[in-house]
């Protein structure tokens, strides 16, 4: 039966717990702020015996990935964590990660980008590696960092996906706010992440095996990335399975999307991470004037949940999608232009408004999100445009 | 320790026949003496980082290697070993491993991977205390890319990013120390050692490997294709590497530096070495005598460096 622990906690803390409950063999870091408190927790549990973690402390994120990728190759269950600057530096190392279908499992403290340098939250960092081969998922809470950190090991090392998964919570608001958590016994999570079989590994293989190898003309190269390509596309049901079983544990639902009042709604904003209780107070506020809103926030994106989204957005008026990061030069954000790429596969013509918020951690206030809500609806009047506009600037 | 030449010959090959490597490259006879320094029995992990050594063993679907490889990319082989290593340590913790088990952990990087772009992540790798061993086989220019100038070429030497014309005559700068980098680092085993001197080479791998940390080996490994020269003159190339002290053969164990000294009767000029490269035609050219003098200056400095220490290290 499972135990259950409440206390107060941090999203860094309880991706801590998670690493430290996965049983994590080798962690290689270097500290990044907001990410630096998750990393010194762990460095605790090492310091206090209560792992056998090979902590591996790195002078630099390009060497923690690196690591990484020699320790998930040997054989080993392997975890970091990084933030901005740092996954961007490793940012080499991340395709090299996917492409040799490594099934790193790495917290990322989603932090704004340089320049100016900035180190509070928004989405600039995780977009940037977006496309980088890694399933991508996105926590609203400290609950949902640590719930989706143990479901990350689940799906990165199952057989039929072998890829790496990012477990991505907002800098600040979600990584050092203190929140309710529930905290599963170490017992009852060892069971539920289980054991690695590594394929072929560096060690203890049953014969010498060659990784990372020199793919050049005649078209290997090719073929491995398409079947590269193949396997994310083929992680949704792994996904869900993770999160289902986790879910008969927690009790806590899984779903690639989460939606708020959207069935009915006229109205709806698409947000991703922490900002999305915000956006549901004020569709609270609108449902209570009599105006049909609705939230619809995208816990996994990447692989991105398209048909689902298309689904819950179909029936409504007209779409506010709220980007923490921009795509310089590209029409709209990037969940913008997924979420215009998802309504167009389905021949879906609804209009949208693209709002850039909070960057460098700026205040996401009830306000900016009613001006969304006001200016959308004046969009499905044919009164505004669909361009894009930053939510909350002078 | 002593190298019986009877058991090298019958130890396997980590690395076997068929690779792309060009005939006469000191990359490739360098990384099959030093394996044999792993003793017959032993299993060791190969990380190669980005190079012709890497492209020319490991292009799919074949692999040269009789030994577990991996290959991550340019500049970091020093901290994917470390993962590795970690990874073994960690198995063995959970007894995913037999406890008692050995195995070795070896880096193969050339200068460009070493001296300039892997430097950093050498060095952390050094000061974390991993058990491996990493093996720089210097070429003095980045190689696979087409012979551009890298830390590690010598002055005044011919690159395609260091070209010679009327206002630069070739490299400007010295080559990087980067031996004495590694040894201050203060790891248990740092030494140069060269292709040419094949039984120093082996006992300095034996040793290597058997040391418990970090080991270093800077190994001078010509280039036939770079260095403009025939494929079968790389060891005679080699060996006068070695007397004209262009490249001194000597050992830091626990700081202690050693040094295989030139005996006067063998000790040559630096153009004995200089003009069997085509890379250094041009210093040879009626008015480039202080090229000459200029490179003898810094070769004898450089040599006298690590006499220098070794003395240090008696006292």
């Amino acid at each position: 039966m499972a135990n259950v622990t409440v206390l107060g906690a941090t999203g860094n803390q309880m991706v801590a717990e998670a690493f430290r409950q996965a049983a994590v063999d080798v962690l290689p870091a270097y500290p990044i702020t907001p990410q630096t408190t998750m990393v010194e927790g762990y460095s605790k549990f090492v310091a206090d015996g209560r792992v056998h973690t090979e902590y591996v402390a790195v002078e630099s994120e390009h060497s923690a990935m690196s690591a990484s990728i020699g320790a998930s190759a040997a054989g080993a269950r392997v975890a970091t964590a990084t933030a901005a600057q740092g996954l961007v530096h490793m940012y080499e190392q991340l395709y090299i990660a996917s492409g040799m279908r490594l099934p790193i499992v790495m917290a990322n403290a989603n932090r704004a980008l340089s320049a100016p340098i900035n180190i509070h939250g928004d989405h600039s960092d995780v977009m940037s590696a977006r496309d980088s081969g890694w399933i991508i998922l996105f926590a609203e809470t400290a609950q949902e960092a640590y719930d989706n950190t143990l479901i990350a090991f689940r799906v990165a090392e199952h057989a039929d996906v072998l890829l790496p998964v990012m477990s991505t919570l907002d800098g600040f608001i979600t990584t050092h706010a203190m929140e309710r958590c529930e905290l599963m016994d170490d017992e009852t999570v060892t069971s539920y992440v289980g054991t690695r079989t590594p394929v072929n590994p560096l060690i203890n293989g049953a014969s010498a095996s060659s990784h990372g190898m020199f793919a050049s003309l005649g078209g290997t190269y090719f073929e491995v990335k398409k079947a590269q390509r193949a396997a994310i596309d083929a992680s949704f049901p792994y996904i869900q399975e993770a999160g289902d079983a986790w879910e008969n544990i927690s009790g806590r639902k899984f779903e690639f999307i989460e939606t708020h009042q959207c069935d009915d709604a006229d109205f709806i904003m698409v947000v991703l991470g922490s900002s999305a209780g915000n956006s549901r107070v004020v569709a609270d506020e609108l449902r209570a004037q009599g105006i049909k809103a609705g939230v619809l926030r995208i816990r996994l994106y990447r692989p991105f949940p398209f048909k689902e989204v298309a689904e819950v957005l179909k029936g409504a008026k007209s779409i506010a999608i709220l980007d923490r990061s921009d795509a310089f030069g590209a029409e709209y954000g990037p969940v913008g232009l997924d979420v215009r790429s998802a309504l167009y596969n389905e021949g879906i013509v609804i209009p949208t408004r693209n709002y850039i918020y909070g960057l460098g951690g700026a205040d996401v206030t009830l306000d900016a999100l009613r001006q969304a809500f006001a200016e959308i609806q004046q969009l499905a009047d044919g009164k505004l445009d669909q361009s894009l506009s930053y939510l909350g600037t002078r | 320790m002593a190298v019986n030449i009877k058991k090298l010959s019958e130890t396997p090959e980590r690395l076997v026949g068929g690779h792309r490597l060009c005939g006469g490259c000191g990359a490739s006879i360098a990384v099959r003496q030093i394996m044999l320094g792993a003793g017959p029995d032993t299993e060791v992990v190969v990380c190669g980082v980005t190079g012709c050594l890497e492209v020319s063993t490991t292009a799919l679907p074949y692999t040269s290697w009789e030994t577990s490889y991996i290959h991550n990319a340019f500049e970091n082989g020093a901290a994917t070993i470390s993962g590795v290593e970690a990874a073994f340590k960690a198995l063995k913790a959970t007894g995913q491993i037999n406890k008692d088990k050995e195995m070795k952990f070896i880096v193969f990087a050339g200068d460009g991977g070493t001296y300039d772009i892997g430097l950093q992540s050498l060095s952390g790798a050094l000061e974390r205390g991993h058990d491996f061993v990493y093996v720089c086989y210097d070429n003095g220019a980045y190689m696979n890319t087409g012979i551009q100038r890298s830390s590690a070429t010598p002055l005044h030497s011919w690159a395609t990013t260091s070209e010679i014309g009327a206002a630069i005559p070739g490299k400007p700068q010295r080559r990087k120390d980067l031996t004495s980098i590694v040894a201050a680092h203060h790891v248990p085993y740092v030494a140069q050692a060269s292709v040419g001197n094949w039984k120093d080479l082996v006992e300095k791998a034996q040793k290597a490997f058997d040391t418990p940390g970090p080991a270093f080996l800077n190994v001078f490994a010509p280039c036939p294709r770079g260095w403009r020269h025939g494929g079968d003159a790389t060891i005679t190339i080699s060996k006068l590497a070695f007397r004209t002290k262009f490249w001194p053969l000597f050992e830091v164990e626990n700081d202690v530096w050693t040094m295989k000294e030139v005996r006067e009767k063998d000790l040559l000029p630096v153009e004995e070495f200089l003009k069997t490269q085509g890379r250094f035609s041009h210093v040879f050219k009626p008015g480039n005598e202080h090229l000459i003098e200029q490179m003898q200056a810094e070769v004898d400095e450089q040599y006298a460096h690590v006499l220098k220490m070794c003395k240090a290290s008696v006292l």
